[in-house]
């Protein structure tokens, strides 16, 4: 027999990390490329100098400066100081706001407290449980009861108004559109058409025109006279929006299912709502979180709509505080101000939804 | 195609415990299985051959209803597998199956694989569950895996704890469908010895493979098919040395050669 000695395991070779290298290969490695890079740089050079500007260098930083001492070749950031409170709160009560503050406070010691939790069961736990009193509580808080002032909905506004609606909107289109998508792949037909025709015409059809109408005939159907909150009506119409597509993501992770799972489950004996439940929502849900979670940015984006039924979300704020006479034709720093906010908001969303996919894969491969 | 006596497969049981009568699966206008007829005895050992599309897999996945039936009758443990959704779960919870890709939940951890359907169909306790489970890993050589999940195991790991995942409901009948066919060889006789160790044990075993190895060293009965009909059964000394059909001459000499 022929003998043969191994070959020793050697290291792999240096990679050279070295800037210039860095730059070859990602910004100039093709003449496409490099001319790319360089149209690039030309519209940075073009676009940069007066953004810098107008935010920077010709702004006016002095947080005291009313309307006209400020200045016009500049922002004026006195101006986001001065309405800080409105974009936040909106019209709510100055004495109150110590309740808005406590239910943002809960939100993130929430979600601190749920990524710091190392056991994926009491997580799930945690989750569920959260998703099934904090809205109570945040209610309570918000609007009031329990010994609280009431607060009519009209008064809310600003970012808490975004964040309330996008929540509610969340939280009850999530098990609302896992219902949804396991009706569509129903075998019951009648389930599974009324699923396909709900889904289909919802999402068929502006969300713009879905609050038009929320506003306009969910009233018809209750008794005249009644006074049918108009938050209310937006919550139902954005709720009702956000499940269909909601559905059609978790559909999306259904399908990616192998059958072999559902025939292990039912082989072992499982019911239909153990299998769902233990074996199939599980993992569906799991693929659909990046999904999910552009959904609910999408969402969160579309509360700016909430302005044309008459709501003051953040955008409709800019309007309410530069009708102000003492704020006349401050309206760029508005904009600016709240597409900062919400960026942040949803880049955080974002972020958040990729460390939960880094955690899944790693625990689970 | 032969009648056995008892005393030909080897006086396993008294009774039988799947009986099959005049079964026949079409899907759509396609004929999967043609006027089967088969009776297993209690703690006998079944092998099923045949060329792919054969109709074996079917014929095994009618016994646990994963496949439908249009005609034809069968009794598992003295219960009639008809539409009735809790007759299905009384027989799926007295019988197991191994698939050939194993089919583990992958977003569960190992223990948690086994100890599923003890804890919802079963209802044991979390403890009881967990204690038996880590027994019956250690039975197939993998205790030390069992707060990993799935895919951390190589395939033939991950066969032997899809095995000890049927077992975990002390099943009285254990389906086999190609449980060695999608490993690398090297890994074929890890699973083939747990295999043979349950065989010795007396349990039910409808097997699917086409290890024939397998067949000769444990089963009391070969079953040959093909275009869905049985077209031989034996015991494995006769099934091997004296076939009587010139398909199943032709099959042996096929898979022998390989
Ligand atoms: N879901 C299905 N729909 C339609 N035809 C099917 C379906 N499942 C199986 N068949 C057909 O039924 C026949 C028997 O299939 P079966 O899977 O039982 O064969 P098999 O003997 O197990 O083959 P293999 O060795 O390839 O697993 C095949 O011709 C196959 O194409
Ligand atoms: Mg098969």
């Amino acid at each position: 027999m022929a003998t043969y000695s191994l070959k020793e395991t050697k290291q792999p070779p240096k990679s050279q990390t070295k800037a210039v290298l860095w730059l070859k290969d990602n910004l100039f490695s093709s003449v496409t490329n490099a001319s790319l890079t360089f149209i690039a740089l030309y519209i940075i050079y073009l676009l940069l100098p007066p953004i810098l500007n107008w935010t920077i260098f010709d702004a006016n930083f002095d947080l005291t400066a009313d309307n006209d001492s400020c200045g016009r070749e500049g922002a004026c950031w006195s101006f986001i100081n001065a309405n800080f409170k409105m974009f936040i709160y909106g019209f709510y009560p100055q004495e109150e706001l110590w309740r808005v503050n406590t239910m943002f406070g809960i939100i993130a010691a929430l979600v601190a407290l749920g990524s710091l939790l190392k056991s994926s069961q009491y997580r799930a736990h945690f989750i569920i449980g959260s998703f099934l009193i904090y809205p109570v509580v945040a209610f309570v808080l918000l609007y009031g009861g329990l010994g609280l002032e009431i607060v009519e909905t009209d008064k809310w506004g600003g970012l808490t108004l975004t964040v309330v609606v996008a929540a509610v909107g969340i939280i009850a289109s999530f098990p609302l559109g896992i219902l949804f998508a396991l009706g569509r792949q129903s075998e019951m037909r009648v389930v599974k058409f009324i699923s396909v025709v709900y889904i289909e015409f919802v999402r068929g059809v502006p969300l713009i025109t879905i609050l038009f109408m929320a506003s306009v005939v969910l009233p018809l159907f209750f008794s005249a006279g009644m006074d049918f909150d108009k938050l209310l009506r937006a919550l139902i119409g954005i709720t009702l929006f956000q499940t269909a597509y909601i559905a059609e993501v978790i559909r999306g992770g259904l399908q990616a299912i192998p059958k072999g799972q559902y025939e292990a489950a039912d082989a072992a004996g499982l019911s239909f709502m153990q299998k769902t439940m233990l074996v199939i929502l599980p993992q569906a849900l799991k693929i659909s979180i990046p999904n999910i979670v552009g959904s609910f940015i999408a969402l969160f984006k579309d509360t700016t709509l909430l302005l044309i039924i008459g709501l003051f979300d953040m955008l409709a704020i800019v309007g309410a505080a530069t009708s102000n006479s003492n704020w006349l034709g401050r309206d760029t720093e508005g904009y600016v101000f709240v597409a900062m906010v919400i960026w942040v908001i949803l880049y955080s969303m974002s972020r958040y939804s990729k460390r939960l996919e880094v955690r899944f894969s790693t625990e689970h491969k | 195609m032969s009648e056995l006596t008892n005393k030909e497969i080897g006086e396993k049981g008294c009774c039988d415990i799947i009986e099959i009568k005049g079964l026949n699966k079409w899907y759509g206008d396609f004929h999967a299985l043609k006027d089967i007829d088969l009776n297993v005895k209690e703690g006998e050992i079944i092998v099923v051959c045949g060329p792919s599309g054969s109709g074996k897999s079917t014929l095994i996945r009618c016994v646990n209803f994963l496949e439908k039936f249009q005609e034809g009758s069968i009794l598992v443990d003295g219960t009639e597998l008809t539409d009735d959704v809790k007759k299905i779960r009384q027989v799926r919870s007295e019988v197991s199956m191994v698939f050939q890709h194993f089919n583990l939940f992958p977003h569960l951890s190992i223990i948690d694989n086994l100890t599923l359907a003890p804890i919802w169909v079963h209802h044991e306790t979390k403890q009881e569950a967990r204690e038996k489970a880590l027994k019956l890993l250690d039975r197939v050589g993998i205790k030390d895996q069992a707060e990993k999940y799935p895919n951390q195991l190589s395939g033939g790991q991950q066969q032997r704890v899809a095995i000890a995942r049927s077992l975990c409901t002390s099943p009285k009948i254990m389906l086999f469908d190609e449980p060695t066919s999608a490993l690398d060889p090297e890994m074929i006789s890890e699973v083939l010895d747990v295999m043979i160790e349950l065989a010795k044990e007396g349990i039910t075993m409808l097997c699917v493979t086409h290890e024939m190895g397998f067949a000769k060293k444990v089963a009391d009965r070969v079953i040959f098919m093909d275009e869905g009909q049985v077209i031989e059964q034996n015991t494995p000394e006769k099934f091997f040395e004296n076939p009587e059909s010139e398909r199943l001459q032709l099959f042996l000499d096929q898979i022998l050669t390989q």
